[in-house]
This record gives structure tokens, C-alpha cells and sequence, in this order.
């Protein structure tokens, strides 16, 4: 037991401070991912509602295809042809220098692109949610389109949107580990190394599923913390 | 071949190369058939290990409900790349898994991918089954019960039939994630349509191609499941039913009466 212990203990001997900068780093790259996510979100809800069918098409075609092919091939594909794409772009603008993709930004790129699509579906419903009665009369009283959106709808679509919301941040947690098939040193990876160089790969991976676990149980509280936020002034049926 | 060349030259060839694409073809092939292997035996394994979940999770019992919730927990909490690494490795655990006889049977990683995906899927699933069991009104069983149905009956006739339509949509959707999820156990080797694509891109170094192509054969899999799963919740309805006993009648050539033994009739049922 005491030996089980020390393979997590902080410093040169242990691999407890080394996961935990992991860990750190998963969550980093979960919440800028899902940040970038909403705003593709938003966009794309914008871009499904919009007036424009070409607009609509992209957007349809974007969320079919993303949430239709498994996360992996996204990750490979744009950290693999990411670079590609990147010094073709380059080299448009006349510079022929070797570029190498960031595993980070690789990861927060395929993360949000996957997070968005999904993030585009449930803002769409939520913004669907909010009553056509009070955008009309927001328009009435001449509120422009920034403000109507700012005072109106995102407040509303917020409150709706919440509980998917949460659980696609939950499911952003956990797409994080995909990222470590392209060696970007997050949490999975970083037990993956050291099972190997301790041979005690079980040991780590379950340490690894606990930390996620953790991860997961924390968000869940702060999920629920939100939704008191958002549904401030909301009779509920339980409640009348 | 040379046909398929000349259309794929011209419909792509301004951004891909259409021999690469060709490459790929039998290998995807290959995939495919182990992708569908695994997602089809984890899916089954899946639904057993789920009705008991469920089975437990509302049964009432606190050293029933207890072991399931904590196992559906850890299961929908942690990443299932973790899952798939961590159930690779349990023969790593026990010297004497590896030593005995039936260790040549069972090293091949596909087997430990299919129980990591089953394993997977049976906590989501379960708590489908169980969301959609709870979704049946209780006044339709108080009904049926008033009927003077017995709980059987009532299980057979009132709540499975509703709780499988409730659940089709949603089970579809599993399907999808854990054929999207099964694109995972590539990390251990497991040469399926992911695992394939990724070995043609490490011999030619040309990443659109193999992934691309990939991603259409999981896209084309993804639709195939939602329009299965459309008309799965069609035939659950009760005009579904109707719409089968006529094609039955049309494809006999008569008109079915019922037979005889499948409880009293109704009046939607009948056929004319």
C-alpha cells in the first residue's frame, strides 16, 4: 500500500506533482475549448435561424458532419492536415519555413469544432424557447437588435439551455483524453507515461479515472450552482 | 477502377488525390467489417448487462441499487478512453491470465475493445432503459390493472411496448456515440476503419485522403442508424402496425384475420 503510495508522491520520486500539472492542463483546455465552442455555437444558431439559406446550409452541413464522425478522426485530421493546410496558407504569403501545429492549439481547435457542433444544436433549440410574443415586443419599444439579444433572448436562451449545456461540458471533459493520441501531455497521457516507465499501468489509469472522476463531480455542483443563477424569479411547478 | 478514378479525379481532384483515396478503399473495407464486429457483439453484450442494471437500479433495494449506481457512475464519469486503456491492461494485473491456456484465445485487443465498449454502453444504456420505464404513466398501468390485467400482462402489454418506443430515440443515439466512441480502440491497435485510416496516413503521410474517406464510411454508418432507428419508432407506433399487417395481407395475397391465441383484438388492429 505504501508503495502504491509512493508512485503518487510530489517531486523527483513521484508522479503525484506530474499529475496533477496534467490535470491542470485538461482543464485548461476544456474551458478554452468549450469558451470557443459557445461562440461557434452562437454563430451557428445564428447562422441555422437566419434568413439566408446558404448560411443554413453551411451551418447543417457543419453540425451533420461534425457530430456524424468520431472525434478522433477530427483530432487526426487537423493535427495531422492542420500543419499541411497551415504552411500551404504560408506559403501563399511567401513564407517557406517548417511550421509545426502546438499540440494545445491543435487540441483546442478539434475540441471546439466537435463542442460547437453540438453547442449550435442546443442554442438553436434554446433560442427557439425564448416566446416570439417578447422579441416582437422588444422590437416594438425599439430596442435594436444587440440589445434584444443582450436583454432578451440571451438571458432566457441561457436559462434553457442550461442543463445541455452542462452536459456537453461534461462530455467536453471527457473528450479531452482523445487529445493524448496526439501526445499533448494532458492527464490521460501523462498517466500513460508514467504507467510504462513504472510498468503499474493499471494503477495509474484507474488514478487517471479517478481525477476525471473528480473533475466530473465538481462540475456537476457547479451545474447546479448555475442553474439557482439562471432560474432566479422562475415559479416552478414544485414550487406554486 | 479506372471509371471510379476518372470521377473522383473530377469531382475532388482539384484538392485531393483520387489514387490515394482509391488506396484506401480496401483497407476502409477491412475496418469496416471489424468496426461493425465490435459495435454489434459490444451492443449485445450491452443490452444484457443493461436490462440487469436497470433491473437493479429500480428494484428498490438499497444493496441492489447501491453496486449499479456506482458502477453507471464511474462508467458515464470517466472518459472511455480511459475505460478502453484501463480493461487492456487488466491481463497486465494477473501474471496467471497471461500464463494460462487460454491467454492465445484471448490476447488479441479486439476482444478487450469489444468488453470496454459493452461495459460502456451498458451504463448509458441503462439509464435509458431505466429514464424510459419511469416515463410510463402511472395511470396507464393503474388502468390496465383496474382492467383487471395481471402484472404480467400489464409489463407485456402496457409497459414494455411503451417504454421501448419512449427509448428508441434515444438508444439510437447511443448507438451513434458508441460507434463514434469505438473509433477509440484504434489506441490499442485494434485495426478498424479509424485504425486504418491512420495506418495508410503513417505510410504516405498524406492526412486528407485516408481521413477523409474514413469519415464518409462513418457518416454514411451515422445515417444508416437514424433512419433504422425513424423506422423502428414507426413500427413501435400503433400505426405502424397497421401499415405491416397490410403489407403482410398485400405480400400473402388475402387479408390476415388474427390469429388465433394473441389475446382479444382491437379494433385499430383489424384489418380489412
Amino acid at each position: 500500500m505504501t508503495e502504491t503510495l509512493a508512485l503518487f508522491a510530489f517531486g523527483d520520486t513521484g508522479w503525484g506533482d506530474e499529475l496533477l500539472d496534467s490535470l491542470w492542463l485538461t482543464v485548461r483546455l476544456a474551458l478554452v475549448s468549450y469558451a470557443i465552442g459557445f461562440v461557434i455555437g452562437l454563430l451557428g444558431a445564428g447562422a441555422k435561424l437566419s434568413r439566408f439559406a446558404l448560411l443554413r446550409g453551411a451551418a447543417e452541413t457543419y453540425t451533420t458532419v461534425v457530430r456524424g464522425v468520431p472525434e478522433i478522426l477530427v483530432v487526426f485530421l487537423i493535427y495531422f492536415g492542420g500543419s499541411i493546410a497551415f504552411q500551404a496558407l504560408m506559403s501563399l504569403i511567401g513564407y517557406d519555413g517548417r511550421i509545426e501545429v502546438d499540440g494545445f492549439v491543435a487540441g483546442v481547435v478539434a475540441l471546439a469544432t466537435v463542442s460547437g457542433a453540438y453547442q449550435t444544436e442546443v442554442l438553436r433549440a434554446g433560442i427557439l424557447a425564448v416566446p416570439q410574443g417578447q422579441v416582437e415586443a422588444a422590437d416594438a419599444i425599439g430596442m435594436s437588435k444587440l440589445l434584444r439579444f443582450w436583454r432578451i433572448i440571451l438571458p432566457q436562451l441561457l436559462r434553457f439551455a442550461l442543463p445541455a449545456l452542462g452536459n456537453l461540458w461534461l462530455v467536453m471533459l471527457k473528450d479531452t483524453a482523445i487529445i493524448s493520441v496526439v501526445g499533448l501531455d494532458e492527464l490521460l497521457r501523462t498517466a500513460d507515461v508514467a504507467g510504462r516507465s513504472t510498468r503499474m499501468q493499471f494503477t495509474f489509469f484507474f488514478a487517471a479515472a479517478m481525477l476525471y472522476l473528480t473533475l466530473t463531480v465538481v462540475s456537476m455542483m457547479a451545474i447546479q450552482a448555475l442553474e439557482k443563477i439562471t432560474m432566479r424569479g422562475v415559479k416552478r411547478a414544485s414550487q406554486a | 477502377m479506372d471509371t471510379l478514378r476518372d470521377i473522383l479525379d473530377f469531382l475532388v481532384g482539384w484538392a485531393l488525390d483520387a489514387d490515394l483515396i482509391i488506396r484506401a478503399i480496401p483497407g476502409l473495407m477491412d475496418g469496416l467489417v471489424v468496426t461493425l464486429t465490435m459495435i454489434g457483439s459490444s451492443l449485445l453484450i450491452g443490452l444484457v448487462l443493461a436490462l440487469a442494471l436497470a433491473a437493479m437500479r429500480l428494484s428498490g433495494k438499497r444493496w441492489l441499487n447501491g453496486p449499479a449506481y456506482a458502477y453507471m457512475f464511474f462508467f458515464r464519469g470517466t472518459p472511455l478512453l480511459v475505460q478502453i486503456f484501463l480493461i487492456y491492461n487488466v491481463p497486465g494485473l494477473f501474471e496467471d491470465i497471461r500464463k494460462s491456456d487460454i491467454w492465445p484465445y484471448i490476447r488479441d485487443p479486439i476482444y478487450w475493445a469489444i468488453l470496454a465498449l459493452a461495459l460502456n454502453t451498458a451504463a448509458y444504456t441503462a439509464e435509458i432503459i431505466r429514464g424510459a420505464i419511469l416515463a410510463v404513466p402511472a395511470q396507464e398501468v393503474e388502468a390496465a390493472r383496474a382492467m383487471g390485467m395481471s402484472r404480467f400482462t400489464v409489463m407485456r402489454r402496457i409497459m414494455v411496448p411503451h417504454a421501448l418506443r419512449i427509448s428508441i430515440p434515444a438508444y439510437a443515439n447511443e448507438v451513434i456515440l458508441l460507434l463514434k466512441g469505438s473509433a477509440l480502440v484504434s489506441a490499442i491497435s485494434v485495426m478498424d476503419i479509424a485504425g486504418q485510416a491512420h495506418r495508410l496516413y503513417s505510410r504516405t503521410y498524406a492526412p486528407f485522403e485516408p481521413l477523409i474517406a474514413a469519415g464518409l464510411v462513418y457518416l454514411t454508418l451515422t445515417f444508416a442508424i437514424t433512419r433504422m432507428a425513424k423506422f423502428a419508432e414507426f413500427m413501435t407506433t400503433p400505426g405502424g402496425k397497421r401499415w405491416w399487417q397490410r403489407v403482410k395481407a398485400r405480400v400473402m395475397g388475402r387479408s390476415l384475420d388474427h390469429t388465433p391465441g394473441s389475446g382479444p383484438s382491437r379494433p385499430s388492429e383489424q384489418t380489412s
